[in-house]
Formats: C-alpha cells, structure tokens, sequence
C-alpha cells in the first residue's frame, strides 16, 4: 500500500503511473484492484453508519413508520382471519412503504448536507454505490428482523416453509434496496423528494414485488422450497438485472 | 406537405378498410364483428412499444453525446409513447368487456401496459421536479434507460409465466386480416413519425431561441 506523503518542495507532481514505487504523490481516484474498490465501498459504508447514529433519522423513520402501518393493519384485519394472499400482499406493502421513508436518506442526507461534493471528491463512483447499497440493504434486513417477527405475531400467520420465506425475503430485499439506492440518488437531485421518490420506485419495483408477493404466498401455503422456486428465481435475476444497469447508469447521476 | 395529405388520405383508407375489408371474426367470438377492434388495438399497442423504445434509445444518445436536443427527442417520444399506450389500453379494454364481459382481467399484457404507463408518467413527473436543462436531461434519460428492466420482465417473462387471455405474438393472422392489418401499422407509424417531426422541430425551435 503506498504511503501518502506531502510533496517535498520543488519537486513536481509525478503521474501517479509513473510514480517512484511506494510513494504516491496524490491518491488516485480510481481504485486500482476490486479488493481495494471493496475496501472504499466499506470505508463509505462506515462513515453512513457513523452520521446514521449521530441522528437516527433514517432508522426511526422507518421503525416507526413500519409500527404505526402495522399497527394500524393489524387493528383492521388481525382479529378476522383473512385469506393467505392478502396477508402476503400486506407484509410487502408494508415493507415497500416502510422502505420508502427511509431509504432515500443516504442520497438526500448528502446533498442536504452539503456533502456530496466533498464525497465526490473523496471517492469513486462505484465505491459510493457500493457504500451506501450495503448501508441500505442493513437497514432494510435489520428492520425485517423487527417487522415479521411482529407481523407474524400480530397477524396470526402461519408459516408452512420457513426456508422459502427466508429467501423470498433475502432475495425481495436484495432487490429493494438495490433499486431504492439508485432511484435515491436521482431523487436527492430533484424537488419534492418525499413524494417522488415513491413514484419513481414503484413502476421500476412492481415486477419485484409481485414476486415477492407470489413467493411468500407460496412459503404460507407450502412447505416444499419448489412451489415458490420460479419466484426465487424471478426475484434474484431482477436483483441481477437491477444491479447490473445500476453498475452502468450510475456514474451520470453522481458525476452530474 | 404531400406526405401529410397522403397519411390523411391512407388513414382514412385503413379506417373504411377495417369496416369493409375486414372479415368478422370466427365462432370463438361472442360478437364476430368484435374482432375488427385489432385493426385499431394492435397497431396502437405496437406504435407505443416502439416509441418507448426509441424515448431509451435517444435517452442512450443523450447519455454518449450530451445534446439537448436528444434529450427533447427522447421525452417526445416517451410523450407520444403515453398517448399510444392509453389508446391501446382502451381499445383493449372495450374489446375485453364485449368478450370476456369485464373491462379490466389483470390479463399479464395489460398489466404490462398499465405498468408502462406508470414508469413514464413517473418519468414526466420526474422532469417537472429537476431544475436546469442538463441535469433533467441526464436524471431523465437514467431513469428511463432503467426502465428497462421491467419492461423486458413485464413483455417477455410474464406472459411467458402466466396465463394469458391474449393469443401468442407469433400467432398468424387470417389473410384477409392482415391485409388491413399490416396497412393499419404502416399508417399508425406514420402518424408517430409524423406527431414526432413536429414536436421536434418545435423542441429544436426552442432550444435555439434559448441559446440567443
């Protein structure tokens, strides 16, 4: 790893291609081997985390967003039995709502902020990506682990395939968070965030969700792993797809 | 100019054609003169698959060489795709309650309709909420070169997946049928064409009385 060493005085700047081995004039911006892309992606994923508990904002947007849905959901139906596709339907309204209140925060944060140029500065665009996905998918995993423990409570459910529940949600948020972060970084640009950020999601989203919705339809119904395998996999090659195009478009909104 | 009067004049053809070259549908039609509506639905719904397309198309353009005046073509496009898409939503939907006796069936290729329609109007309402020209013309085209993925999911998976009340794309027209029917997408794409030089050449007029 080369140190980062002030210029001494009267030297000209070296090409960082050219440089004397070991020392490296100015840190280039592109990274120079996947693991060391890694290792930025994390560096941004940690500073997210840092800012994320000096304010708490984004977690307890979505925490209580996602009590008071389910609350108020389970006032409604949870005393009458309703039938298993509508309980899954609600379980992803509810997650996909939840998400969309707080998933933004990543993007908008910086530009509220003011940041985002000292971020641009410091970091490749595809290390941002990395950062704030991965800060992303921990916020949408860890309120899961809060949200269908209680759904599942409150509503009564029972499960007949936990495996294939686990993995429709695995795969489901995989896919959410992916999309949510890019869309994310083309609403912290425009006016009206909030409101457009919903909007903007939800066409890109729908074939996700209503695989996700079949899938846990299936994992209620059925205990075998197969009755909801073609949701499986429609849910990982959309998290594929998505992730692919995100790879690709994302520089034109970070670099704008 | 003479190419206009022409269109007017071939449209014209393709509309008294599909009432009186069209033959009625077969015995599996509740009503046979019904099944003329294709002339109409089909092409719509081809004309608005193909404007999107181009809306993306222009939308990479934009992306590779920054020049507004593709990014004005690629929101036209998705603008005209919009109209193109409704109609072949209703045309759809009259068709689907004279056979299937109900307006909506959540038919995979309606949804799939329905669902483009929402990422373009999610794609205007994301134009009016960016400020300066560049920078809605790149969110713009991102966003709508994302669109993508739902699009390929919503056209080529799902029908494929679920059961579906449409025929298959591939299925063959009766002859008589498509001698109507292939005039009707002829004229249906003349009239994009024609809808999108206009609007272009007024976005063009705009952009240069802009820059003085």
């Amino acid at each position: 790893m080369p140190v980062e060493t002030d210029l001494e005085p009267g030297r000209r700047p070296a090409r960082p291609d050219v440089a004397e081995p070991g020392i490296s004039p100015y840190r280039s911006l592109t990274p120079r081997s996947t693991v060391e892309m890694l290792a930025r992606a994390a560096a941004v994923f940690r500073k997210d985390i840092t800012s994320e508990f000096r304010t708490r904002y984004a977690v307890n947007a979505i925490a209580l967003f996602a009590v008071t849905t389910l609350v108020a959901v389970g006032f409604a139906v949870g005393g009458v039995g309703i039938s298993q596709p509508v309980q899954a339907s609600l379980l992803w309204i509810v997650i996909y709502f939840s998400a969309m209140s707080g998933l933004s925060r990543v993007f908008v944060r910086e530009e509220e902020a003011r940041t985002a140029s000292a971020l641009r500065l410091a970091a490749a665009p595809g290390a941002v990506l990395g950062g704030k996905l991965l800060f992303n998918l921990v916020l949408l995993v860890s309120l899961e682990v809060v949200i269908v423990p209680l759904f599942v409570g409150m509503m009564h459910l029972e499960v007949s395939g936990w495996p294939l529940m686990l993995a429709t949600l695995a795969a489901g948020s995989a896919g959410l968070a992916v999309t949510a972060t890019v869309v994310a970084a083309i609403v912290s640009k425009a006016n009206a965030k909030g409101a457009l950020f919903a909007v903007l999601s939800f066409p890109i989203l729908l074939p996700l969700l209503v695989g996700a919705i079949h899938g846990t339809q299936a994992a209620l119904s059925s205990a075998r792993f197969a009755a909801g395998m073609q949701d499986f996999k429609l849910l990982v090659s959309y998290t594929g797809v998505m992730f692919i195009v995100s790879l690709f478009v994302f520089r034109f909104i970070w670099e704008d | 100019m003479f190419l206009k009067i022409l269109l007017g004049i071939w449209m014209a053809g393709v509309i008294v054609a599909a009432f009186l070259v069209t033959p009625p549908g077969g015995r599996d039609f509740l009503d046979p003169d019904s099944a003329r509506i294709i002339i109409f639905h089909v092409p719509n719904a081809v004309v608005a698959v193909t404007a999107f397309f181009v809306a993306m198309l222009y939308a990479v353009k934009y992306l590779r060489g920054r020049d507004l005046r593709d990014d004005a073509k690629s929101a036209i496009s998705a603008e005209l795709g919009l109209v193109f898409a409704a109609l072949a939503i209703v045309t759809g939907s009259l068709f689907a309650r004279m056979q299937w006796g109900s307006w909506w069936n959540w038919d995979p290729r309606e949804t799939g309709m329905v669902v483009l329609l929402l990422v373009y109007a999610a794609y205007f309402a994301l134009r009016s909420a960016v400020d300066g020209a560049d920078r809605r013309a790149s969110l713009s085209a991102v966003y709508g070169i994302m669109a993508i993925a739902p699009m390929l999911f919503l056209t080529l998976v799902l029908p494929r997946v679920v059961f579906s009340l449409h025929p298959p794309t591939a299925v063959a027209y009766p002859k008589a049928q498509r001698l109507v029917l292939v005039p009707a997408m002829l004229g249906f794409l003349g009239l994009y064409l024609w809808l999108f030089r206009i609007r272009t050449a007024v976005a063009e007029v705009r952009l240069k009385l802009k820059r003085y």
